[in-house]
């Protein structure tokens, strides 16, 4: 509408084109790559046209090399991502969903500054807690264990801000002290009134916790000491630590090269990807009732 | 189970008669979430304080050790090597996505949603897979880019992963991952500016580019405020990145390129808990400060 009665020159248009154009290059070129480089071998992907497409037998190959790195230890770390990713969201969301709702609905004292206490505990970045964390875990000797990484990871202040905002901006108080007039404990209130009202945020508590937890690198990095124990992501660490690419006396002995390693990002972001194709709307929306609600 | 069962009793009779409805509840409703704050927020910190307050036989020590990693030859290096990655991050990620917002936003509707996806994609990779596809894509020989790289005259990972070129690198591959959400952010913040007000300015005869520098990013600079203090916080917590090029650089890129990687490495190589935990305190104020900067400067928060 707008745009009639204000037509754009040709020039504007033009150079929203190519800088868009640049931009969606920049952006989704190195995933192009990255879906296709695994069909190929590594000397194809070093000859060959980078977008070309090579076979899925390569994909085989890239898998049988990929798998037999360590005896499948590519699998054991998926499936530790898995146990310390879901570990942590189920005990996030027990924790953070009640603990929003009772920060939004109800008073006591201490609630005010346990608000605060959250918002900076929020925004302050994980990374600089990993070592204290760390020290603090091997001083009660629970460091190397699988708590020294599910537990820290439930640890979600992000997911009781989130919560706090949408329960004291979309359910009324009043709602609640009717159900209470009504006769209903408080811990019905929470169970018919708050939680089916809660559905959205606690997908999105969810999938930011899930995300987080699911990349973090450091923590498990400096808290399990065995590969047996490694995270995807710590795992594609040993990984590129033993790629002859990259570390000619290390990677002596074993076929992972570049088909390989990006075989083994792409196993290891799928259920992000997932994640985020399906959670894109609800996404987008619950970022900016996170970020927009004054 | 039955203690919570009988708190929440209690509470409810108290609450009925007393004026705050639900005041005992809350407490349980809160507790699980403050005995892992306890546990994870606020014990670690005080035991790192603690830590860098003394030495390895328990004796306070003052700032001993924040002299002593201060003093580290490896210290203001790795300081300088933030500090000059965060110049480049902040500036590009300041400029680079307000622009892209800017012209994301009200045209094209279904191209612009596309698109947004598309930069909000790469999201997915963060962490060390990203890294470890730019590791793969820097290199001249295999690089669907590669020509570019060479046109630079770098013709090796090496001479790409040279040390000079880490904060324009980490830029690129933190831009890759990161803007998209940004983008989003942004462009939402755009959306909640009112038409009418974009509209009377451009028949009181306003250019594209004056109702942007005027009114656009003027209503939006508490967003791009709170952006650049992220960004600069978590900036200064970099470790993922320089860890992995450093793997991958021969031996070129210091395995303390980072004050977070200096700290592991007092941790970890020299088992200096003390000198680690003094480092990590530092990082802890320049966190805390960023936090609080945000909380009490923006007003963001100022709902309650």
């Amino acid at each position: 509408m707008r745009r009639k009665r204000r037509p754009r020159s040709l020039a504007a248009r033009l150079a929203w084109l190519i800088v868009m154009g640049l931009s969606a290059l920049f952006f989704c070129v190195p995933v192009v790559w990255l879906l296709l480089a695994p069909t190929k071998t590594d000397g194809q992907i070093v000859r060959d046209n980078p977008f070309s497409f090579g076979s899925l037998g390569a994909v085989a190959d890239a898998w049988h090399h990929l798998y037999a790195f360590q005896d499948g230890a590519i699998l054991t770390w998926l499936l530790n991502s898995a146990l310390y990713t879901f570990g942590a969201l189920a005990v996030t969301l027990v924790t953070s969903i009640p603990a929003g709702y009772a920060l939004a609905l109800t008073q006591f004292i201490g609630r005010r500054l346990l608000l605060t206490i959250t918002m900076l505990v929020m925004l302050m970045p994980t990374a600089a807690m990993v070592l204290p964390l760390y020290l603090g875990m091997n001083a009660v000797h629970l460091d190397g264990t699988i708590w020294s990484v599910i537990l820290p990871f439930s640890f979600f202040p992000f997911g009781v801000y989130l919560t706090y905002i949408y329960f004291s901006s979309n359910v009324p108080s009043d709602l609640l002290a009717a159900a209470r007039i009504d006769g209903c404990s408080e811990w019905q209130v929470f169970r018919l009134i708050a939680m089916p009202l809660a559905k959205p945020v606690i997908a999105l508590v969810g999938f930011f916790n899930f995300v987080g937890n699911w990349n973090n690198f450091f923590l498990p990095f400096v808290m399990l000491p065995d590969s047996s124990q490694y995270p995807a992501q710590v795992g594609l660490n040993n990984l590129l630590a033993a790629s002859p690419l990259f570390n000619t006396a290390g990677g002596a002995g074993n076929q992972i090269l570049r088909p390989e390693l990006a075989l083994a990002t792409l196993v290891t972001i799928v259920p992000v990807l997932i994640v985020f194709l399906f959670s894109q709307r609800a996404l987008v929306s619950g970022m900016l009732a996170g970020a927009t609600k004054e | 189970m039955t203690t919570h069962l009988a708190t929440e009793r209690s509470g409810r009779r108290r609450g009925r008669s007393a004026r705050n409805p639900a005041g005992r509840a809350g407490y349980v409703f809160v507790s699980g979430y403050v005995l892992l704050l306890l546990a994870f927020g606020v014990l670690p910190t005080c035991y790192a304080v603690w830590l860098a307050l003394s030495n390895s036989r328990n004796q306070l020590v003052g700032l001993g050790n924040f002299t002593r990693t201060f003093a580290d030859y490896r210290f203001g290096p790795a300081f300088l090597h933030i500090g000059l990655y965060l110049v480049v991050w902040l500036a590009s990620l300041m400029i680079l996505v307000v622009l892209l917002s800017l012209m994301l936003h009200g045209r094209m509707r279904r191209a612009s949603t596309t698109l947004r996806f598309l930069f909000y994609l790469p999201g997915a990779l963060a962490g060390v897979a990203s890294v470890l596809l730019f590791l793969i894509l820097l290199d001249p020989a295999a690089s669907p880019v590669g020509w570019l790289l060479k046109g630079f005259g770098w013709n090796t990972l090496a001479q790409v992963n040279a040390p000079g070129h880490l904060p324009v690198l980490f830029t690129v591959i933190a831009f890759w991952t990161g803007a998209g959400g940004w983008i989003v952010v942004m462009y939402g913040a755009l959306n909640s500016i009112p038409d009418e007000i974009l509209e009377a300015a451009r028949i009181d005869g306003a250019s594209t580019l004056q109702v942007a520098l005027r009114i656009q990013i003027p209503m939006i600079t508490k967003w791009i405020a709170y952006m650049l203090i992220l960004a600069f916080a978590a900036g200064t917590q970099l470790f993922v990145e320089p860890q992995l090029v450093s793997l991958a650089s021969w031996g070129m890129i210091p395995d303390s390129w980072s004050p977070n990687q200096l700290s592991y490495q007092y941790a970890f190589q020299a088992g200096d808990f003390n000198g680690a935990a003094a480092l990590s305190v530092d990082l802890l104020i320049l966190g805390l400060a960023c936090a609080a900067l945000v909380v009490f400067r923006t007003g963001m928060f100022d709902r309650d």
